[in-house]
């Protein structure tokens, strides 16, 4: 066999290779592959320039921001229309800028995201697992709590936890993980089981590793290209479900710049002010838009399966 | 709000019953799990979560003798098992305690707060349906077109939008600047002593007592949650109805069909649809039940006096008893109906049959 030409590395031929020398290309040429069927698709890139641009305010929010957004001058500054000398979005009652309180609001917007999916995502992700891998009782019990969870709507399971350990938004993120989980078990569990009796993990098992290494290295990894889908298509429900805790004052409690929150202060304007309640409706609506778009795209780039539903 | 999706439906509905008898006690027994599942949750979030409920409602600053009677009165000196046993058997008696903000018995109030929340529900879901379904029958027979744009926008900014914002912007534009709805609240103050319902629900019984301007009056209530809520279940069901009928169009007897020279219209409503109706009607069930979620948020914008609205109030006033006994409830109807709705798919599909 004659010696084959090896490829310039980082080139596209290199990248599209379907015979990868090295597991390093073997992976970018996956993430290559991922990314050109996501950036074929308009609304994903949106999406995703969404998200980054929303990750880009938060981290230099105080810089971006032209006033203090829990500070306002209130002989001055009251309810002032959008389109004022100095505040481009207009003022609440307490004459701050609504645009600085927006802006800082990312922050605690991408808190709860975050938190969220670090705390429910692996929970999901271990319950589905090991049922799907154990079988058996271990998996009945398990699926029968997941069932329970999954029975309550997540806003009132989420409301009636809030209201016994008290509003604040570290419970709110709280509450919101314990009624998010119980989809990722599900869908971890579907994955496990498709592959459960699989060959390669045969071969694991012939090699002596114990079910906890099987699980961790070899279960775990397979299942995260759909959890990663599921939890960014969640996200937009997560940020709804926190702006509804925080409108109902139960999540972020004053002066933060809670988007929720900040609509619940511009109600009782709504009628004369009504960029109050408006603006922060229209962020919360633009973000969860691009979680939506962004999610769609990398499902559809990901798993070719559902594409095109 | 979150719902199924594709997937999980036409998964969930794969499952076949082995035989009739096996199938009820399978059915009978999952209910009997759930439902105590979600006392265990309920109990879990009342008794425990909080550091002391008795504190909780006498106060920190109560003298310890009260604290110890309210704790006996409670129960709460007994193992948790045993107070978990006790709370069993309140509830499967319909006892969830006395709400404090209105000294009735809870589930008295909940009764009474209940239909509200029905008709608005239904309401929206009636709306959802009828619109949402012909609009994803659309989308998915011009696949790609504008059109299918359009509704898939239309869809996402669903998914995408606080439904309590939604409301409170429509209630700008609506009441106040176009005064083509009436305010907030379910019916009119004027007609508020003069009308008697006797079922609660407040719209059936006025068209059946012919009393056709409080029909009109109520329907001016209703038109905007309904709306608001209708658009948030056109959203899911549009999304799904595009699914299943891609996934009708492309078998073969659609094929079959238009070789036989049937006329298109006649293809995608009576033979594409009616195959994916079967799944349809969980979608809508599941959207349902959906809505008795977003009703939380919906009615406290719009005053709307019904389960959701009750169980913020409570909320607000640390009424525990009663945001417990509502999210139970809510919590039931919601597993009632997924379970009816998959009892309905075993019956409607001739597949399932055996």
């Amino acid at each position: 066999m004659s010696e084959v030409e090896p490829l310039k590395p980082y080139s596209r031929a290199w990248l599209l290779s379907d015979r990868p020398t090295s597991r390093h290309q073997a992976r970018i040429g996956r993430a290559y592959v991922v990314w050109r069927q996501f950036s074929e698709n308009r609304l994903a890139l949106l999406g995703l320039f969404i998200i980054l641009g929303l990750i880009f305010i938060a981290i230099f929010a105080n810089v971006l921001a032209p006033h203090n957004p829990v500070q306002g001058d209130l002989r001055n500054s009251r309810l002032l229309p959008p389109g004022s000398a100095g505040f481009l979005l207009g003022t609440d009652d307490q004459g701050r800028d609504i645009l600085s309180r927006l802006l800082y609001g990312s922050r605690l917007t991408l808190f709860v995201v975050v938190l969220v999916a670090v705390i429910a995502a692996p929970v999901g992700l271990i319950v589905g697992t090991v049922s799907g891998y154990a079988g058996g009782w271990v998996d009945a019990i398990l699926m029968r709590i997941t069932d329970i969870f999954l029975a309550f709507p997540k806003l009132v399971l989420a409301l009636a936890l809030v209201a016994a350990l008290g509003p604040g938004i570290e419970n709110a993120v709280l509450a919101i993980a314990v009624t998010s989980w119980p989809p990722y078990a599900r869908i971890a569990r579907a994955e496990t089981m498709t592959f459960r009796n699989s060959e390669f993990i045969s071969a694991v098992k012939l090699m002596g590793a114990s079910p906890f290494r099987i699980v961790l290295r070899h279960v775990m990894p397979l299942c995260m290209s759909s959890l990663i889908v599921r939890v960014t298509l969640d996200m937009a429900g997560i940020i709804l479900t926190a702006a509804g805790l925080g409108f109902l004052g139960l999540g972020a409690q004053p002066p933060l710049p809670e988007w929720g929150a900040m609509i619940a202060s511009g109600r009782r304007f709504i009628l004369d002010q009504w960029w109050v309640a408006a603006m922060p409706g229209i962020a919360i609506l633009i973000v969860s838009l691009g979680f939506n778009l962004l999610g769609d795209g990398l499902r559809d780039a990901l798993d070719p399966k559902e594409a095109g539903q | 709000m979150t719902l199924p999706d594709v997937t999980t439906v036409t998964r969930r509905n794969r499952r076949r019953a082995p035989s009739i008898v096996k199938g009820t006690l399978r059915f009978l027994i999952t209910a009997a799990t759930t439902f105590l599942g979600l006392l265990a949750v309920t109990f879990f979030i009342g008794r425990v979560v909080p550091i002391d409920p008795a504190l909780a409602i006498v106060g920190d600053r109560a003298p310890a003798h009260v604290v110890e009677r309210v704790r006996e009165e409670l129960g709460l000196n007994l193992p948790l098992y045993h107070q978990f046993w006790i709370y069993i058997k309140q509830a499967l008696t319909g006892d969830f305690g006395t709400s404090v903000l209105t000294t009735n018995p809870v589930m008295t109030d909940i009764a009474r707060v209940f239909p509200a929340t029905i008709e608005l529900a239904t309401i929206g879901t009636l709306i959802g349906a009828v619109i949402g379904v012909p609009l994803g029958v659309l989308a998915a027979v011009k696949r790609g077109s504008i059109a299918d744009q359009i509704v898939r926008i239309i869809g996402l900014i669903g998914y995408s939008v606080p439904i309590f914002w939604l409301g409170l912007l429509s209630l700008v534009v609506f009441y106040a600047k176009l005064r083509w709805v009436a305010y907030p609240g379910r019916i009119d103050i004027a007609y508020e002593y003069t009308f008697t319902s006797v079922t609660g629900f407040f719209l059936v019984d006025a068209i059946w007592q012919g009393e056709w301007e409080v029909v009109w009056d109520l329907f001016r209530h209703i038109i905007l949650p309904g709306c608001l809520l209708g658009y948030f279940s056109l959203a899911y069901i549009s999304r799904m109805t595009r699914s299943f009928m891609l996934t009708e169009l492309s078998q073969e007897y659609v094929v079959a069909a238009r070789a036989k020279g049937l006329s298109e219209t006649r293809i995608i409503w009576f033979h594409a649809l009616r195959n994916a109706a079967v799944p349809l009607i969980t979608v809508i069930a599941l959207s349902y039940a959906g809505l008795l979620e977003g009703s939380v948020l919906t009615e406290t914008i719009f005053s709307w006096p019904g389960l959701g609205l009750y169980i913020t109030n409570s909320l607000q006033n640390a009424d525990m008893n009663a945001v417990l006994g509502g999210t139970l409830v809510i919590g039931m109807v919601f597993v009632a109906i997924n379970l009816f709705s998959d009892l309905l798919y075993r019956t409607l599909d001739p597949r399932t049959r055996r």
